[in-house]
């Protein structure tokens, strides 16, 4: 007899790994909110709304991280245009929030500002049903979902991989960059969207609701969190990570690596629109240069920092990449992209596993199970040697 | 002859313009007066229009100087332009100049000197006719820079009072070039006779034309007004307006197809020299440099620094240092990408995910280096000035000396690196690298050599294009960044290690991209043609120009 579904995710996971998972959620979902609302500004322990919003918005990031490790850690594709899809999960939740607005915007219209501002006199096509929460959530899914998809299966089809594949990403995220740039395409042009009033009628900037984002991003994290660790230790995510080492020898054997490469790339993709429509209410902007490349293959570097096909490693780089960058825009702005690109090398170079692999390695433990560190492929090998 | 022909345009004038009425007017007038005039000085009929307080009846008085062209009117006219001239309290011109003052009409010194004279004021209009009359006497010079300017001029706004000066004028011309613009000059100013068989010829020959302005002032002819009426009451000018315009029309289309071919080209021969480099090192290395743009962007500023050098050390040899940064600029990037390669692309060899996010890091390094170094802003290299200015070709088309020397310089790097490749040991051992690491290895290749001399050669390439780029664009810290997935995409279009294919593939790339833009935008014609590339793709993964041979990955 089959186990329940529910019982194999129970499973997936060690018995710490749950324990870890239940302090996190106590934090965020009470720690946090309590500290926040109930404590006064003056006491040591008060966390204000900067480092509420702050700590959401790495949560989103996290988010991102982790749907990366998904398809670089346990699939070998590196996606240097993650950052197309976590905008267009943004886009999607923020045309909602645009109409939200309602006619509280500058010019006192029903049109969101930036329609007025290029005279357009009604909502273009693809604008219907914005105002409805529920479309807006299916938007948010079947967009980037859509585009994933239909992308991937042109790639994975004529089995591009690889640096081709990464590049062709970049490209992708290069291009819808410049798409959403144009004033015409019907998206805000290069301010994007901003100045959020509502969501489903609630003041947007109240702390009730600044924790209430903060709160279902730390669930979404949780949950994506459990998924991945069930995919990954199915049977699924084994004939994955035997794709990621040999993905000859997977096709030779009768498996066909381009639906179950496309089902991760797509899944990968969606949480990533999640994250970026839970990102957008939380730092109230969208704009294209969330599109840009180099935001993208931050994305990348993050899980290298953490740890490829760990997935809490993603977490970790997530927190530890952003921490830093918080820091040094602020107090050493001239520094910063120093830091990020002798991290980019420094991470490549001596961290091939991460800050996981490092503890693991201190803890003077390898492999907990075979899927969790990438075994050394030939290409690997020939690269040590060499 | 030509009072007779007014005494038919008083028939007409109740369907004519005021103006052109006023025009004809004045056209008899000019006539008397070139005629009547002993080509010597200025008459008084013209100075007294010139000193009446009225901007008509002086832009009759500058016609009529220009077309009388004596010394003494250019003069005048000059002096006018120069706000000169000016009216004494007694209605006497006179010429004011630093030591004195002038009589307008003979160019005599007065004494003393008049102290109530005021300069006359010139506005929009007197200017435009001073030009155009300052063209009427400059179309008689010798020297053919002064007529060829002249005669443009008149092209483009011959005003029909000089009609007397420019018969006699394309009479007279010697030059091919000039001939034909003065030709069409004056068959524009023809196009407004009142002789039907006179319009039909100006219409006939204003189909040499390649300009837009002419074919809209043909189409003007052909549109009806409210009553139904053509604007040109002659079927047969009519007629003859609508073979000029599909003359003009097919010339102009000609002539955009070119400019597009070229521009394309252009961005062609810039593509290939940032792919040429990036083509060997991702052939003997499989890896992708993504910091490939940042080696551009160190050319392009050692071009800015031997330009600075130049300026404080040897200016008088300033038109040269672009030839003197094309060495600089190659050793500059080969040095910064063999210390790339020995110190971080080396060590991850065979991860070649991993390569790109190390890369990617470089890029932002260097970066960052440009931005302390050089601040944020972009610095200006300035083209010498044998690349300034262009060549103009057929209907007006002006190629620009910066693109045309890019073009062949490209051409000049591309022969370099087939003589490299195919007729030196280095560019032996390279093609045995690309070809099969393990086996050149094995045959005594030192692979690790080659690694570091290919990537050396593969940076100074780019840094060769940097150089190129700094001629014809921004030079800037972020300047290379949009050029990494360019050219890549000529890479994986032409081929691993194929030089044909890279020059097809950039070149196809440039023209494409261009004629997109053209048609689409931009942004549309940048998203066209990486679907393309995607679709291309799935029919030849090995791009254009594959490599024969079996072998499978993994």
């Amino acid at each position: 007899m089959r186990t329940p579904l529910s019982v194999r995710m129970f499973q997936s996971l060690p018995r710490t790994a749950w324990l870890a998972l239940a302090i996190f959620a106590a934090i965020a979902w009470i720690a946090i909110p309590a500290a926040h609302l109930l404590l006064p500004e003056s006491s040591p322990f008060h966390v204000s709304a900067y480092t509420v919003t702050l700590l959401g918005k790495i949560l989103c990031y996290a988010v991102v991280a982790v749907a990366m490790d998904l398809i670089w850690g346990y699939a070998g594709i590196l996606s240097l245009g993650h950052g197309v899809f976590f905008a267009l999960g943004g886009y999607a939740f923020g045309m909602y929030l645009m109409r939200q607005i309602g006619t509280d915007g500058s010019y006192g219209v029903a049109l969101p500002d930036f329609m007025v501002f290029l005279d357009w006199k009604a909502l273009p096509w693809f604008w219907v049903g914005s105002d409805s929460f529920l479309w807006a959530l299916i938007m948010v899914v079947a967009v980037p979902g859509l585009l994933a998809f239909v992308f991937g299966w042109f790639a994975f089809r004529s089995r591009i991989k690889g640096v081709y594949f990464s590049i062709i990403t970049q490209a992708l995220t290069y291009a819808t960059m410049l798409l959403f740039f144009r004033n015409e395409t019907g998206f805000g042009g290069n301010n994007g969207f901003t100045d959020f009033k509502r969501i489903l009628g609630y003041d947007i900037t109240s702390p009730q609701m600044r924790l209430v984002l903060f709160g279902l991003s730390a669930a979404l994290l949780i949950a994506v969190l459990i998924l991945g660790r069930y995919l990954v230790t199915s049977k699924f995510g084994r004939v994955l990570a035997a794709i990621r080492d040999a993905e000859s020898r997977v096709r030779f054997i009768g498996y066909q690596p381009t639906q179950y490469k496309l089902a991760i790339w797509t899944l990968s993709a969606v949480l990533c629109a999640l994250a970026g429509a839970l990102y957008v209410p939380q730092v109230g902007i969208i704009n294209p240069s969330e599109m840009s490349p180099a935001n993208s293959i931050e994305i990348a570097v993050w899980v290298a920092v953490g740890g490829r096909g760990t997935l809490i490693g993603g977490v970790i780089g997530a927190f530890i990449v952003n921490l830093a960058k918080s820091f040094f825009t602020v107090s050493f702005p001239d520094y910063w992209l120093f830091f990020l690109g002798f991290l980019f090398i420094g991470v490549t170079l001596f961290l091939p596993d991460g800050v996981v692999g490092l503890w693991r390695k201190l803890r003077g433990k390898r492999a907990i199970e075979d899927t969790d560190t990438p075994t050394e492929t030939p290409a690997d090998a020939k690269g040590a040697s060499a | 002859m030509r009072c007779v022909g007014s005494g038919q345009q008083l028939k007409r004038s109740n369907i004519m313009p005021p103006s052109l009425f006023h025009r004809l007017r004045l056209l008899c007038l000019v006539l008397c007066c070139t005629i009547g005039a002993a080509h010597a000085a200025p008459s008084p009929e013209t100075l007294a229009k010139m000193a009446e307080d009225d901007s008509d009846s002086r832009i009759e008085a500058i016609a009529e100087l220009g077309a009388e062209g004596s010394a003494q009117s250019v003069a005048v006219l000059d002096a006018l332009a120069d706000e000169a001239l000016a009216l004494t309290g007694a209605g006497r011109l006179v010429i004011l100049t630093d030591t004195g003052a002038l009589d307008a009409a003979t160019g005599a010194a007065i004494d003393p000197y008049p102290d109530d004279a005021d300069a006359l004021m010139i506005n929009n209009r007197i200017r435009r006719a001073l030009q155009s009359a300052k063209a009427a006497t400059n179309i008689r010079a010798t020297d053919r820079s002064t007529r060829l300017a002249a005669a443009l001029q008149l092209r483009d706004g011959a005003d029909e009072a000089l009609m007397p000066l420019l018969e006699p004028a394309l009479a007279a011309e010697q030059d091919k070039e000039i001939r034909a613009i003065l030709a069409l000059a004056v068959a524009r100013v023809n196009l407004a006779s009142e002789l039907p068989a006179k319009r039909t010829r100006a219409a006939e020959l204003l189909g040499d034309s390649a300009d837009a302005s002419v074919k809209f002032m043909l189409t003007a002819l052909l549109e009806k007004d409210g009553n139904g009426q053509f604007a040109e009451p002659d079927a047969g000018v009519r007629a003859a307006a609508k073979a000029s315009i599909n003359a003009i029309e097919r010339r102009l289309a000609i002539a955009d197809l070119a400019s597009t071919a070229f521009t394309g080209l252009s961005l062609g021969s810039i593509l290939l020299l940032a792919a040429l480099g990036l083509a060997i090192t991702y052939g003997v290395m499989g890896v992708i440099n993504m910091a490939h743009g940042e080696l551009l962007m160190v050319g392009a500023y050692a071009t800015y620094v031997v330009q600075g050098l130049f300026r404080t050390h040897l200016p008088e040899y300033i038109d040269s240092y672009v030839i003197a940064a094309v060495p600089v600029a190659f050793f500059t990037a080969a040095a910064v990408g063999m210390l790339m390669e020995r110190t971080v692309i080396r060590w991850l060899y065979g991860r070649p995910l991993e390569t790109l996010l190390a890369t990617w890091g470089l890029s932002l390094v260097l970066i960052q280096t440009a931005r302390v170094i050089f601040g944020p802003q972009n610095v200006e290299v300035a083209n010498p000035a044998w690349m300034s200015g262009g060549v103009s070709t057929y209907a007006d088309i002006v190629l620009p000396w910066n693109r045309l020397v890019i073009i062949g310089f490209a051409i000049f790097v591309l022969l370099l690196v087939w003589l490299m490749m195919q007729k030196t040991r280095l560019g032996m051992f390279v093609r045995a690298v690309t070809q099969n690491r393990a086996m050149a290895g094995c045959v005594g290749v030192p692979t690790a050599r080659i690694d570091t001399l290919a990537f050396g050669i593969g940076a100074g390439i780019a840094g060769l294009g940097g150089c190129a780029l700094s001629q014809v664009a921004n030079v800037g810290p972020a300047m290379g960044q949009g050029y990494i997935v360019d050219s890549f995409m000529v890479v994986v279009l032409g081929g691993v290690g194929q030089l044909a294919g890279a020059v097809t593939a950039a070149m196809g790339l440039g023209l494409m991209t261009k004629i997109l833009e053209g048609w689409a935008g931009a942004v549309v014609a940048k998203i066209l043609v990486l679907v393309f590339i995607i679709i291309f793709i799935q029919k030849r993964p090995q791009g254009l120009f594959a490599l024969k041979g079996r072998f499978v990955e993994d």
